[in-house]
């Protein structure tokens, strides 16, 4: 338990020192809001969908805990390079509790990072329907958390250093993203698209964080987004905790 | 110093596809001897050292540490020893105190143990006044000192040392040499390093293994080895023995990390 500890400790103590980082990372969420929001706003409405700030606001909490999820896990490739990670290799733990503890870490980052973004979007007029459901909002947030932060955990496992980095952003988490309903409604998209939406696990994410927050779900339900979440989360981090034990150095 | 063994290597071998890295290495190491392990690049140093530290499984022989198998149990071992590496192993983000702090968890040593011997050897490296910096603004010799106390917090019966001295200056070398050697007395840790500085294995060793090829070309004490090949000094013999020619190692994807990490230092972060 106290290594767990103390690996989540170390995430939050370096999170919380690089200032420039935090501040960095909430431009793109902030940008989206704004740019997105007041942009995409009018013609939201003239279609019938109502205030699109409400609609986006989940999709962009989620969209910033994905990236900053998917980043403090594939962040194992500079501890690699740094050479911190031999540090925990050759010390009396199991790798498993190495990777939980990296993981909830970086779960935790990414979960306040979110909730920065729900504050933020506060001052830009969001509203939560009701307020009682904010823990369950918290819940969706830290499952998104601990996919993506396993996702990376398990990608950077397998990666030998940062150069295919670019291609994960690209091909792996912007599509991640853009086709979970983060930014527009998806009832009526193509076919094709809606396969590859109802595959990817940030789509519940989303859809889960909007029911809390906005009352408004689709899909599954507000508990089906839930267990399929949970699922996932177990998955990705038994599949993080294998390839990660698997790492040589 | 006495005719215990902490070491045993018996007939250990390794391979990477068909590259015998190791290839059948026997050798024993005594209860707090220093221990020069020394080799040209790619001779096979690195991969030893990764099978005795648990980092590696051998393909065949084996390893006693302390009494217990790395391989049957690694924990004992990693209990055991102690290892600085030949890259920086540091959190460059927390402080030297946090560093420590971390390790002696990591290690389960109790808290006010933790506490004290942390302060104890930040004493002896002369980092206690610096210990609340963070190790980013430390210089390279800071840091090995720091890595070489981190290294014994848990009060290890091996010290490994990968090159510790590698690109530090003369005084910084002769400084951490001489808190080895304190350290070696004062905890009666037995001491196992490389380096390819042969004045310095030749002034420190109590006794050297030279490895080739992944094979042990001639071992013996400073002066048995000057004595074996007819040589003034350990450097000579050292040529004598491996010869001239110039080894080319494949550069492998961490060779290039590190190479990044030099030409753009800090900028990352």
């Amino acid at each position: 338990m106290k290594t767990i500890y103390i690996l989540w400790l170390r995430q939050l103590k370096r999170y919380f020192r690089s200032k420039s980082r935090i501040i960095g990372s909430l431009g793109q969420p902030i940008l989206f809001l704004v740019a997105l929001g007041f942009g995409f706003g009018p013609i939201y409405a003239k279609a019938g969908g109502g205030n699109y700030i409400q609609f986006l606001t989940p999709g962009i909490i989620a969209m910033s805990t994905l990236f900053t999820a998917t980043f403090m896990g594939i962040e194992l490739i500079w501890d690699k390079e740094f050479g911190f990670l031999k540090e925990t290799m050759v010390a009396p733990v199991s790798r498993i509790k190495i990777m939980l503890g990296r993981t909830l870490g970086g779960a935790t980052v990414a979960v306040l990072q979110g909730l920065i973004v729900f504050v933020l979007s506060l001052i830009i007029g969001f509203r939560p329907v009701n307020w009682l459901m904010a823990p369950l909002a918290m819940v969706f947030l830290a499952l998104i958390a601990i996919i993506f932060t396993a996702l990376g955990t398990a990608i950077a496992s397998k990666m030998e250093d940062m150069h295919g980095f670019q291609l994960i952003v690209n091909f792996l988490i912007m599509p991640l993203f853009f086709l979970s309903g983060a930014i527009f409604p998806l009832n009526g998209v193509a076919s094709g698209i809606k396969y590859v939406v109802m595959i990817n696990p940030l789509t519940y994410g989303v859809d889960g964080l909007r029911a809390a927050l906005t009352n408004v779900g689709t899909g599954v339900g507000i508990l089906g987004d839930l267990g399929i979440l949970l699922g996932v989360a177990i998955v990705l981090v038994a599949i993080g905790g294998y390839l990660f034990s698997k790492v040589e150095i | 110093m006495n005719d215990e063994k902490i070491i045993q290597v018996n007939k250990l071998s390794k391979n990477f596809k068909d590259i015998k890295a190791v290839n059948n290495i026997s050798f024993e190491v005594r209860k707090g001897q220093i221990f020069g392990f020394l080799g040209p690049n790619g001779a096979g140093k690195s991969t030893t050292i990764k099978m005795l530290t648990t980092l590696l499984h051998p393909n065949s022989g084996e390893i006693i540490i302390n009494g217990k198998n790395p391989v049957k149990e690694p924990d004992a071992v990693r209990k055991a020893f102690g290892i600085v590496f030949q890259d920086p192993s540091l959190d460059d983000e927390l402080t030297a105190w946090e560093n420590m702090e971390f390790h002696g968890v990591l290690y389960s040593i109790p808290k006010q143990i933790r506490r004290q011997r942390i302060e104890q050897l930040l004493k002896i490296v002369e980092l206690w006044d610096r210990r609340k910096s963070f190790v980013k603004h430390y210089s390279g010799g800071m840091k090995r000192r720091l890595e070489i106390a981190r290294g014994l917090l848990h009060h290890p019966k091996v010290l490994f040392l990968d090159e510790p001295t590698l690109g530090l200056d003369p005084q910084t070398r002769n400084n951490i040499w001489e808190h080895i050697k304190e350290l070696n007395k004062k905890e009666q840790v037995t001491v196992f390093f490389t380096t390819h500085y042969m004045e310095e294995a030749e002034r420190i060793a109590d006794y050297i293994v030279i490895v080739d090829h992944g094979r042990i070309i001639s071992q013996g004490t400073p002066s048995e080895l000057k004595k074996k090949t007819k040589t003034k000094n350990l450097e000579d013999a050292f040529i004598k023995l491996t010869g001239r020619k110039i080894r080319e190692e494949e550069a492998s994807s961490m060779d290039n990390l590190r190479m990044r990490r030099r030409v753009w230092g800090r900028r990352q972060r």
